[in-house]
């Protein structure tokens, strides 16, 4: 649908995969709007979050609809900025400000990347539409190019490692709701503009196109969660758990390139289904976890959890919706979590029929690294859960900690809701799935809704199955029958007593386990190598009263190695340059002429 | 009428495994006190333990919320479906289709969630010790056991144990390399997760040697009754796994008369007594390993996983 001047008119379109995309971005954003609608009763500065918060949801959505390349980059920089604005919201916090100024550079790079793709997609005549780009596919060199710079402009949208340095800094200084729109749709914006143009826009694909994606995708998901696993701040290790998941869609869409690739469409089908399921569960239990963070905010106006603890016992729905999400996002059944990660590992174990060498090697590896970071995952969300809500309260604020309000527990109560129907009923949302398959690959998974019992069944040939719902009744049955013949049979009496903890009880929360001490056994098993973890001990001499002090120190690698020589080049060009600004008039005139000429010289000796 | 019949066998199963998974735990517990040249405590010991804990009061510290009182219901019912689930003396259960291997390691991984999330719940620093241990190292026997999986689905074609077992039993399969290296780590992720010498040890009383002792040592009553049958369970889920991989000979199969059936029960039956003879052998000799031993342990089965897994992607034949 052409909107604008005549020749100069900005294309729409919705197809099967942007229809997909707009159901993940607006349910996400009906959600935020409702848990809002309570949550911004305690925002200071109203205004400063409620101008940008629709123009956010617009530009997300435009960015969907869009079908040229032009619509999709205004949009696409029109989300950043709006974004931003949110992000720098709450301004007079010195931290917010340096997350705003980080994500604004990491963006601006982004868009770049995303321009010069999109430059070298133009099809014939520099015609930007996207119907005339598929039309004219890309040499294969040049298609490759395009895909290095979809991957750093999409990628970095996304945070896939090593670009995702800005994720964790400016998604958690945004107001709650905003971060769970960050987190849980627009970085699946970002995974549709991948999708877009890696699937539809660049042609066929060869075969190694999925090898930087599926090794993306495995360092993304383990680095990620090691990371989340590192953090004490409640709403920080959120986003960086979206890292985590980041990297398990893209080793879906990875693997689904690669079947693609080699003409396998079933798998690839399967493949691609996987990593879409993921885009769509991810976006509710991320949303769902991101207004829990919220509330827990909101009530005790902490992030770091070494402050919390003890809250399931002052607010017990947010706690009993914020370990739906826990429970979703750890991939365990029966919630939704599981189904993606389970199809995953099924698109897996098709791939040894690959031919090439280097998927051959690749693929296992990256099998590992999903296991891992599964496991991880798990261990990560024990730890935010059980320090934050669990225990006893470490502060008065926690102690003191009332329930949130009725709209931010309906937003909380869907989204549990519907992580328990994708998991129990996955079937239906793989059917859903068909027409974007169809769409890209041509074929589609088989049909699940029509099996006996609900049952899903990705390959029929391998005999492979899974039922959330019957799973999911054999626990609730299984474990009532214990509960009502336990009661009735044996014993049903209880008493309260003080802690037993082996006999020395201590009445002081802080002998507590934290954050910090019980991440100290994974931090001491994987981040004395990824991190270069250190404890330093310091006891104090016999007969000084000065308390022992134990300090962690932990260094992260990847901003040394890659973003702290750029600020530092950075820091140095502007400051040089910073000289241009005091120049006379004549200088400037001068500068503008030889400019002019060297232009002309260059374009003399290239024609 | 023969949906009857599926139920029925369904049942079965469900009943069998609860009965006969103290017995193992017993079984284990006298030979190694026979080999230890000690009495031993009666091979039906773990049976009165469990009714004497059920008659008890419960006894909740002040600070445990509802959570705590509905995970051992949790654990119990999550390890129980596991384990019947699995093939043990007939294939081709009724339900077994529900949950595949990889699906059923999920279930135990829920009941690790959740048995790691009561640790921390009442707030004392041994249930948060044996937390963060028990996470650490499920972080490294979980990607293992899948690794396994993996390998021994891509020889089987399928992740379906009861399809796996036919495979196995079918000759199509002689000796091979990976699958000799999956057996080997399986071996080492099932000692790790039943929480046994040298990882763990479940006779301990020493806390701070203590993993998953130390996770539940609030638990009282009938809840700790629940969460120790928990654990035979899943004792006897990982040696039924190993037995219907690995030597699944004897499994009836789904059209099996009352012969086949018998045999299967038998055979069933004296896998899990040379599983227990076994395992009770290993544990007398050798010395329980440090904590952060451990990772190197687990990360050796992990290795041989994921070794056996790439093999079969270079091979088909290996």
């Amino acid at each position: 649908m052409p909107l604008g001047l005549p020749w100069l008119g900005a294309h729409f379109r919705v197809d099967a995969l942007s229809a997909f995309f707009l159901i993940v971005v607006n349910l996400g954003g009906a959600a935020a709007s409702l848990f809002a609608l309570g949550y911004g009763q305690h925002e200071h500065a109203p205004e400063r979050v409620l101008s940008f918060y629709p123009a956010y949801l617009a530009g997300m959505n435009v960015v969907i609809l869009a079908d040229d390349a032009f619509s999709f980059l205004v949009a696409w920089e029109f989300m950043s900025l709006t974004s931003w604005a949110l992000v720098v919201a709450h301004h007079r916090e010195r931290e917010n400000l340096q997350a705003g100024y980080v994500y604004l550079l990491m963006a601006g790079f982004g868009t770049l990347a995303l321009l010069l793709a999109f430059g070298l997609l133009a099809g014939d005549n520099g015609n930007y539409l996207f119907e005339s780009v598929r039309a004219a596919p890309p040499s294969p060199s040049v298609a490759a190019i395009v895909l290095v710079l979809v991957l750093i402009g999409a990628g970095s949208k996304a945070g896939v490692v090593p670009l995702h340095a800005w994720l964790p800094l400016a998604h958690p200084a945004a107001p709650s709701h905003v971060s769970a729109l960050m987190s849980g749709v627009m970085t699946k914006v970002a995974v549709y503009g991948f999708v877009r143009i890696a699937f539809d826009l660049l042609g066929p694909p060869v075969w190694w196109w999925s090898m930087p994606v599926l090794a993306i995708g495995g360092a993304t998901a383990v680095m990620g969660v090691l990371y989340a696993l590192m953090q004490h701040d409640l709403k920080r290790l959120l986003a960086y758990h979206t890292v985590e998941n980041i990297g398990i869609i893209f080793i879906g869409l990875g693997l689904a390139l690669a079947f693609k690739a080699h003409g396998m469409a079933d798998a690839a089908a399967l493949a691609l289904t996987a990593g879409l399921l993921h885009v769509f569960n991810h976006s509710v239990f991320k949303s769902l976890l991101f207004f829990g963070a919220g509330a827990v905010l909101n009530a005790t106006g902490e992030r770091d959890m070494e402050h919390l603890g003890g809250l399931i016992h002052r607010m017990p729905q947010t706690a009993f919706t914020f370990l739906v999400g826990c429970v979703a996002i750890s991939a365990l059944p029966p919630l939704n979590g599981f189904v993606s990660e389970w199809l995953t590992f099924q698109a897996i174990l098709l791939s040894p029929q690959l031919p090439s060498w280097g998927l051959k090697f690749l693929v296992p590896a990256v099998g590992a690294l999903l296991a891992l970071s599964a496991a991880l995952a798990a261990a990560c969300f024990v730890k935010a859960f059980g320090i934050t809500f669990l225990g006893r309260p470490r502060t008065p604020a926690a102690a003191d900690a009332r329930e949130t309000d009725s709209h931010s527990l309906a937003a909380m109560f869907f989204l549990s809701a519907l992580c328990l129907v994708a998991g129990v009923l996955p079937g239906l949302f793989i059917d859903a799935l068909a027409p974007v398959t169809n769409a890209l690959l041509g074929v589609s998974m088989p049909h699940q809704a029509g099996l006996d019992w609900l049952t899903i069944v990705p390959v029929a040939e391998s005999r492979s199955s899974y039922n959330g719902l019957l799973v999911f009744v054999f626990i609730v049955m299984s474990g009532s029958i214990a509960a009502v013949a336990i009661h009735r049979l044996a014993s049903d009496k209880m008493r309260r007593g003080p802690a037993w903890d082996c006999g020395y009880p201590d009445s002081s929360p802080a002998t507590q386990y934290t954050a910090s001490s019980f991440a100290q056994p994974i931090r001491r098993v994987y981040g004395t190598t990824v991190f270069h973890a250190r404890e330093v001990g310091d006891m104090p001499p016999p007969g000084s009263a000065r308390p022992a002090r134990l300090t962690v120190e932990i260094r992260d690698l990847i901003w040394d190695a890659a973003y702290a020589p750029i600020a530092v080049f950075i820091e140095y060009a502007t400051g040089r340059l910073n000289v241009l600004q005091f120049l006379t008039i004549r200088r400037y005139l001068a500068l503008v002429f030889s400019a002019l000429v060297l232009l002309l010289l260059v374009l003399a000796i290239w024609s | 009428m023969v949906l009857i019949r599926d139920f029925a066998f369904q049942g079965a199963q469900m009943l069998l495994v609860l009965l006969l998974a103290p017995v193992l735990t017993g079984l284990v517990r006298v030979v190694k006190a026979r080999l230890l040249r000690r009495q031993g405590p009666p091979l039906l010991q773990p049976y009165r333990d469990l009714i004497r804990l059920l008659r008890k009061e419960v006894v909740l510290a002040h600070s445990a919320s509802w959570l705590f009182r509905v995970i051992p219901y949790l654990v119990f019912a999550g390890t129980w479906v596991a384990a019947s689930l699995v093939p043990t003396f007939r294939s081709g259960l009724l339900f077994s289709w529900s949950a595949d291997l990889i699906a059923l390691i999920a279930l135990l991984g829920s009941a690790r969630f959740f048995l790691a999330l009561a640790g921390l719940d009442v707030g004392t620093s041994f249930g948060g010790i044996g937390s963060s241990r028990e996470v650490m190292i499920a972080s490294l026997a979980e990607p293992a056991m899948l690794m396994i999986v993996f390998t021994v689905a891509l020889i089987a074609g399928s992740t379906q144990l009861s399809v796996m077992a036919a495979h196995m039993t079918s000759g199509a399969v002689g000796l091979r390399v990976s699958l000799g290296l999956a057996l080997l780590a399986l071996i080492m992720v099932s000692i790790a997760e039943n929480a046994r010498i040298p990882i763990d040890n479940p006779a301990t009383h020493l806390e701070l040697t203590m993993v998953h002792e130390a996770m539940v040592l609030e638990y009282s009553g009938r809840h700790l009754a629940l969460i120790d049958l928990a654990s035979e369970l899943k004792l006897l889920f990982y040696v039924s796994v190993i037995a219907c991989l690995f030597i699944p000979w004897g499994i009836a199969p789904p059209d099996g008369n009352a012969g086949a059936i018998a045999v299967g029960a038998a055979s069933y039956v004296a896998k899990l007594a040379a599983g227990a003879v076994l395992l009770a052998v290993f544990e007398t000799s050798i010395a329980k390993m440090r904590v952060f031993r451990v990772p190197a342990f687990l990360g050796a089965a992990l290795m041989l996983g994921l070794l056996g897994t790439l093999l079969l992607f270079v091979s088909g034949s290996l």
